[in-house]
């Protein structure tokens, strides 16, 4: 099997599917991006396909979720969620239907789609919805136990994703909880806390300062981001008092926005804070690592950030 | 041709909706007076006759649904659950009320019997697209005419029909009405039959104060075995309350003294009506 999270979100559909007959995955004429062909050939009565009309996908999803189907649907991070944002949040959330959402493409990882394509606010608005949930995929393993949590959750479940590969994190779907972040590297000195791909960077960024300054530092993969888990940060900010937060998504709103909220309200403040994210700033076209270095979220970025707060 | 017994049971269903709408939003002192009163007649014939439902458990698996799109008119869907007995008349006096379980626009959660929450228009119509794939009963569902200025609504109906949902039956309310003034000024709707048919729609105008009309309409709708239905409901907003009717701008009245003795006028007649039906 292709480790690419597209065929992941596939497989595990399709896994889901032999389990529970009340699955339903619903396409708006992106089917061909993230691999679900297999699904439609395998369960074609529990496949729908919308056509390019996402506001009625959802409604739709809605309206099967009130009959007691469990919806599974999909788009482009920035189509899933902004442009049918009211039918999410009424039809959806106040609504109090089961709705599982898979925005592909995070951030950065739209590419070559460039601007209209590249969501930086879909965390933010999708926070937003009382009671949702908002998870970014770091690797295959937390992609698997996202959806399978979001199959048995029910409410509005938002799941955040690239559709290449992201190196392995994981060995197994069952390391993960949702709700708990995962401390990936152990340090005494500055907590960088992460989600996505910007783990990937912040893993590889710490390595580099340590390697540069002799500092240790704490990663940690905060992959659900509401509701995000407040007794880990306090923790990790009490031992290393300086803290930077990274996301492939603008600083407002997003993951820096949960952590330090979370903190503060707790009456714990971090000695130094940081969010690393992208500011005033649409999508552009670009390479994966163009557009890192453009928003200021590439490795170098962060190990800079780093020794600048720990200097 | 139905029955006479059969129509002025359906009737007097439909009597008594507008008399405990109005009553209702009289206590309240405003409301959404016009698009309530143009859907009771439909409303009347679904619960007199045609949809499938038991007041004793409003969630039962076989129940046929009802998706009211245009929520804004759910005091006449709250009358009419009332009288079918999903809920306590008593209740409807608290409409709006602080903590209320009847609020202005129509919510699953709060009330017993109402199938979807609506009130955003255009979202209802897509909802009941869900829910007709997910049942094998029949889902009916009311439009505004103003609603169908929302493109989603045309989403929808390209979705139900592509999909070939015959357990559809889609209402437009074409009260010809919305709220800054007539369709005609606002946005023209051309020719709606005509549009739903373009759109892979069976579709039918009637009379939508003509009890007999909506019935047949309704059962050409359940009969049809590859296309979804749309009746065109020809109305009135504010249709048995020619002091509303006549008024410039009746989407939302707020009641002054004039206006509700002028309402508690029409509400005598309706209650005349009503007691010559018994």
């Amino acid at each position: 099997m292709s480790s690419e999270l597209r065929h992941i979100h596939a497989e595990t559909l399709l896994e889901l599917a032999r389990d529970h007959e009340n699955l339903r995955v619903l396409e708006a004429d992106l089917m061909g991006s993230v691999s679900t062909g297999k699904f439609q050939a395998e369960f074609p009565d529990q496949f729908i396909q919308c056509g390019i009309a996402e506001a009625n996908m959802i409604g739709v999803a809605a309206g099967l979720s009130a009959t007691g189907k469990v919806p599974f649907v999909h788009s482009f991070g920035c189509f899933i969620t902004r442009r049918c944002y009211d039918q999410l949040f009424l039809s959806g959330g106040y609504a109090q239907q089961h709705i599982n959402i898979f925005g592909s493409d995070a951030g950065v990882a739209a590419v070559t789609n460039g601007g209209t394509h590249m969501p930086f606010e879909d965390v933010g608005l999708m926070r937003l919805i009382p009671d949702s949930v908002v998870i970014e995929v770091s690797d295959a393993a937390v992609l698997k136990k996202a959806m399978h949590y979001s199959y048995q959750n029910p409410g509005v479940n938002y799941i955040r994703s690239t559709r290449k590969d992201l190196p392995e994190l994981y060995l197994s779907p069952d390391e993960i909880e949702i709700g708990k972040g995962k401390v990936l590297r152990e340090g005494d000195d500055l907590t960088i806390i992460a989600s996505g791909l910007s783990v990937h960077d912040a893993l590889e960024a710490a390595a580099e300062v340590e390697a540069l300054m002799g500092k240790t530092v704490t990663v940690v993969d905060m992959h659900t981001i509401k509701p995000v888990d407040t007794e880990l940060v306090i923790r990790c900010v009490n031992k290393t008092g300086k803290l930077l937060t990274v996301e492939n998504h603008n600083v407002t709103g997003g993951l820096g926005d949960a952590v330090i909220a979370e903190l503060l309200e707790a009456g714990v403040a971090p000695t130094a804070f940081r969010k690393i994210g992208v500011r005033e700033q649409f999508g552009q076209v670009g390479s994966l690592d163009y557009l890192k270095d453009q928003y200021g979220i590439s490795a170098q970025a962060i190990t800079e950030a780093a020794i600048a707060i720990l200097d | 041709m139905k029955s006479n017994e059969y129509l002025r049971e359906i009737e007097h269903l439909n009597l008594s909706i507008k008399a405990e709408t109005v009553k209702a939003l009289l206590h309240l002192g405003y409301g959404h007076f016009g698009g309530s009163l143009s859907i009771s007649e439909t409303l009347a014939c679904l619960y007199g006759h045609y949809l499938h439902h038991d007041p004793a458990n409003p969630k039962m698996a076989d129940r046929d649904y009802l998706v009211l799109s245009k929520g804004h008119a759910g005091p006449a869907l709250y009358a009419t659950l009332a009288l079918r007995g999903f809920i306590e008349l008593e209740t409807l006096k608290n409409i709006n009320a602080n903590g209320t379980l009847l609020p202005s626009h129509a919510d699953m959660n709060k009330t017993a019997g109402v199938d979807m929450t609506t009130g955003s228009l255009g979202q209802g119509i897509s909802c009941a697209m869900g829910i007709a794939m997910g049942t094998d009963t029949n889902v009916f569902a009311i439009v505004g005419d103003g609603e169908l200025q929302e493109g989603q609504c045309w989403e929808a109906f390209q979705f139900a029909a592509h999909h070939q949902l015959n357990n559809l039956v889609v209402f437009v309310d074409y009260n010809k009405r919305q709220l800054d003034g007539y369709l005609d000024e606002i946005q023209k709707p051309f020719d709606l039959r005509e549009k739903f048919q373009a759109f892979g729609f069976e579709s039918v105008q009637v009379n939508g104060q003509d009890i007999n009309q909506i019935c047949g309409a309704i059962e050409q709708g359940l009969a049809s075995k590859d296309k979804p239905t749309a009746i065109i409901l020809d109305t009135e907003k504010g249709q048995g309350f020619p002091s509303i009717i006549e008024m410039s701008s009746n989407h939302h009245l707020r009641l002054d003294d004039d206006l509700r003795s002028a309402i508690l006028k029409d509400l005598d007649v309706i209650e005349q009506r009503l007691e010559s039906l018994k």
